[in-house]
């Protein structure tokens, strides 16, 4: 134990030292030196006379103890602040380093560039407002939601216009479900290239989202579903992001969303409105949604004909990859992070499938050639982010750490290995592959790849 | 006579009357959610409708050719896609990549040779009407939905002659849009198990519990410049509990750090993260979607312009002008915003920042 430092404190006065009257009088009259006298008086006989207990040095002998324990804190001795003092509230300012993050050289435009999900710090499944990852392609807005408009047209009998006061008066639905970026990890599908898990694996967050079905919505406009296979959902940015949503794989889950975590959406996040569509890559849960065209053939449109396509080895570019497969990833201990001490640690991470519900994760601390099946925390959802736990006592050695889902379709998340013999090493997006952490003997994690 | 019109007029008012009906009907909505919503007036629609898809439903009529093309590029799309299309630097390039024989067969050669370095947007995309449609919708970069039809036309003849797809000579038009066969419609596939939660997917991992690897071979690891490549880890970390951020402006340490926790960063030192002054203005009031500290962008870097007002008297209010009424002409044909909602303060600092070249 560090001897702790011999220092001189304020010691807070007793309370009620001075009388009733006195406060009144200085109230009506202010503090003059005749009444600040009085006041002294006051305190020093509060305090019995002894005027050097108004700076109290704490001596205290080595081993007597912990500071924090002995010795009174400033919280504990002092009047705290009133509520509301924050009316929206912030963090503490001890948690000022987990914030979203670009990752430097990946873009060179911030309007259309990433800002990353600090996921070695985060809890449980569901992630702050404030750190949900952003994607933009032409930069956001804060769009004015008494002049947001929701047009739907296409192959419906009714084409419609609804105002934000419109469609929040509609049944909604309230949902959790992660949204993941279909270039998520796309950086080490060649080999290692950054150094932490906010920005191997940071384009993920989790949430809950309110909205209305959409299919209540295309319902409402008299929607030929029998000619209408496909749906354009546009978005009211600059870059009119446009994607061809399937409806008949996601006509039951979509939601057309204006809330998330219970406040409205953020305006980096969408603000008023933006598409919620589970398991499918973020790029088509269209942000500032302003338009819904219910169509019989998919659209082309540029960011799913020249973007968000995966090169395969053959030379062929794989289009509407929309479906984010079984994943998962340990996020503490992760890369670029330091253990303290050898002994006992509860190592976590996420996992979360685009098909379904999570039914397992095992944990490898060798490098996948022995697995041990963790715990996974409630609540397990579909298309959500499950929490994972499990307990490991480090003796110090090196080791290496990686997490492998399986979903209840059956699929196992294979290593990157695996994906890369039948994908090839330019496809982007998509890679789901096992993460491998590597923890050296003194007690710092690295990103590596096995095999 | 008189009947008949009377007839007539009893016509008119009855089709008044279902018109009336049907647009009071579409008003009020469906009876499920009667008051919700009003009906699309065919103004609102072709407004917001611009949609263009791969047979070509929702083109405008319209034509431009490549020299008109060629103009355009060169005053509001080269300096970021480059005079060809080459450009690299802020986004990939247009041009490249592509061959006469590339457009016989329909699929680009270069794609599974890997000659090219990068893919090019022509390597890639499979319909013109892709291009049309973005670039109508979103371009340039920082006025979209500044272009006419007949400049969007002659802006994709222009991108067309880029990949000699078309002649220097072409006339894009409606009339003959469908007809242009890039070199790879045929390379697009949709045949893979992620279009569908129902389709099954193309790799699947193990379930081996146990002796799974023999022996584990590490084949990647971080490069060491890379290690602070995203600045000080530790910082990017909770500075207690049991998992820290390695101080990545160090060598890594010999030793684990130990319970007292010696040798690691505390929660009494975190300091705020969020940036704050003139650096903070220039990305958070969007100048940095245009200028970068060295480079060219939409706008010149910060140190051209530092060294453009080096020693002048009267930069300092000259650029505080142009910052707030914008500007044109001095950099190039791409107008400078009016910066409107900065205070004199902020705006002050901003230019002398730059005039420091942002330092």
């Amino acid at each position: 134990m560090e001897k702790p430092a011999n220092q001189a404190r304020l010691v807070k006065a007793p309370e009620h030292f001075i009388s009733q009257e006195l406060i009144a009088d200085i109230n009506t009259n202010g503090l003059d030196e005749k009444r600040r006298n009085f006041l002294q008086k006051g305190f020093m006989s509060a305090l019995g006379g002894v005027s050097a207990g108004l700076v109290s040095p704490i001596a205290m002998a080595a081993g007597e103890g912990d500071p924090a324990i002995l010795e009174k804190q400033e919280w504990q001795t002092t009047l705290g602040k009133n509520v509301a003092t924050m009316p929206y509230g912030v963090p503490s300012i001890y948690e000022s380093n987990l914030i979203r993050r670009e990752s430097p050289g990946l873009t060179r435009v911030s309007a259309a560039s990433v800002a990353f999900t600090p996921l070695q710090g985060l809890f449980g499944t569901i992630t702050p407002n404030g750190l949900h990852f952003e994607r933009h392609h032409q930069g956001w807005y804060n769009v004015d939601p008494d002049k947001h408009r929701l047009m739907v047209n296409g192959i419906v009998k009714n084409p419609r216009v609804f105002t934000m006061n419109d469609l929040m008066r509609l049944p909604s639905v309230s949902r959790t479900h992660f949204i993941e970026c279909g270039a998520n990890t796309g950086l080490e599908w060649g080999n290692v290239a950054v150094p932490t898990v906010q920005y191997t694996h940071g384009m993920l967050s989790c949430c809950e989202f309110t909205g209305v079905p959409l299919k209540v919505l295309l319902e409402e406009c008299g929607a030929d579903f029998k000619n209408g296979k496909f749906m354009l959902a546009e978005g009211g940015d600059g870059s009119g992001m446009t994607r061809t949503i399937n409806l008949e794989s996601c006509l039951n889950d979509t939601i057309v969303a204006w809330a998330m975590n219970g406040e409205m959406l953020r305006p980096e996040n969408g603000f008023p409105l933006r598409l919620v569509v589970p398991g499918v890559q973020g790029v088509s849960w269209v942000k500032w949604l302003r338009r819904l065209e219910v169509g019989d053939m998919p659209w082309n449109t540029k960011d799913e004909a020249v973007h968000y396509i995966e090169l395969m080895p053959s030379g062929d570019h794989r289009q509407y990859a929309s479906i984010q497969e079984c994943k998962s990833v340990i996020t503490t201990p992760s890369g670029g992070q330091q253990l303290l001490d050898k002994g006992f640690y509860n190592v976590s991470g996420m996992a979360w499938s685009g098909r379904g519900k999570i039914t397992r994760v095992d944990v490898s601390f060798d490098g996948g050639n022995n697995w041990r099946t963790a715990r996974l925390e409630t609540p397990v959802l579909t298309k959500s982010i499950t929490r994972f736990n499990i307990d490991w006592v480090w003796d110090g050695s090196p080791a290496i750490m990686q997490s492998r889902a399986v979903d209840d379709t059956g699929y196992i998340q294979p290593s990157i290995k695996t994906l890369r013999n039948v994908r090839g090493t330019r496809s982007i997006y998509h890679n789901n592959a096992i993460q491998s952490w590597k923890l050296d003997s003194n007690g710092e994690v690295s990103n590596v790849q096995v095999g | 006579m008189f009947k008949l019109d009377k007839l007539k007029i009893r016509l008119g008012v009855a089709a008044l009357i279902t018109v009336t009906a049907q647009f009071t009907f579409a008003q009020s909505g469906s009876a499920k959610f009667p008051g919700i919503g009003r009906v699309a007036t065919p103004a609102e629609v072709t407004a917001w409708d611009i949609d263009v898809r791969p047979d070509f439903k929702g083109l405008p009529k319209g034509s431009g050719s490549v020299e008109k093309g060629q103009i355009i590029w060169e005053a509001q799309c080269a300096s970021c896609h480059g005079t060809f299309g080459e450009s690299n630097e802020i986004f990939t390039p247009i041009a490249g990549g592509t061959s006469k024989e590339d457009l016989k067969t329909g699929r680009v050669a270069s794609l599974k040779d890997m000659k090219q370095p990068q893919r090019t947007t022509l390597m890639k995309v499979p319909t013109v009407s892709t291009l049309w449609d973005y670039i109508y919708r979103a371009m340039p970069w920082n006025a979209p939905r500044s272009l006419t039809p007949d400049d969007t036309y002659a802006l994709v003849a222009f991108i067309l002659s880029l990949g000699e797809i078309v002649p220097d000579d072409f006339v894009l038009s409606d009339k003959n849009i469908a007809e242009i066969k890039m070199p790879n419609r045929n390379g697009m596939t949709t045949k893979h198990g992620f279009w569908n939660v129902k389709d099954k997917p193309d790799v699947n991992g193990s379930a081996c519990m146990h002796n799974c690897v023999p022996f584990v071979q590490i084949g990647s690891t971080l490069p060491d410049f890379a290690r602070n490549a995203h600045e000080n880890i530790a910082e990017q970390n909770r500075m207690y509990g049991p998992y820290r951020g390695a101080d990545t402006t160090k060598p890594p340490i010999k030793q684990l750090p130990g319970a007292s926790g010696l040798g690691l960063a505390h929660a009494a030192d975190t300091h705020s993260s969020a940036a704050k002054g003139p650096s903070a203005l220039f990305k958070n009031e969007n100048c940095s979607a245009c200028h970068a500290p060295n480079a060219k962008l939409v706008g010149p870097s910060i140190v051209d312009i530092a060294k453009k007002y080096e020693g002048q008297s009267g930069a300092v209010d000259k650029l505080m002008t142009k910052v707030k009424v914008g500007g044109a002409g001095v950099w190039g044909s791409i107008p400078m915003p009016a910066q409107a909602q900065l205070s004199d303060e902020d705006r002050k600092a901003l230019v002398v920042w730059m005039l420091t070249g942002g330092k």
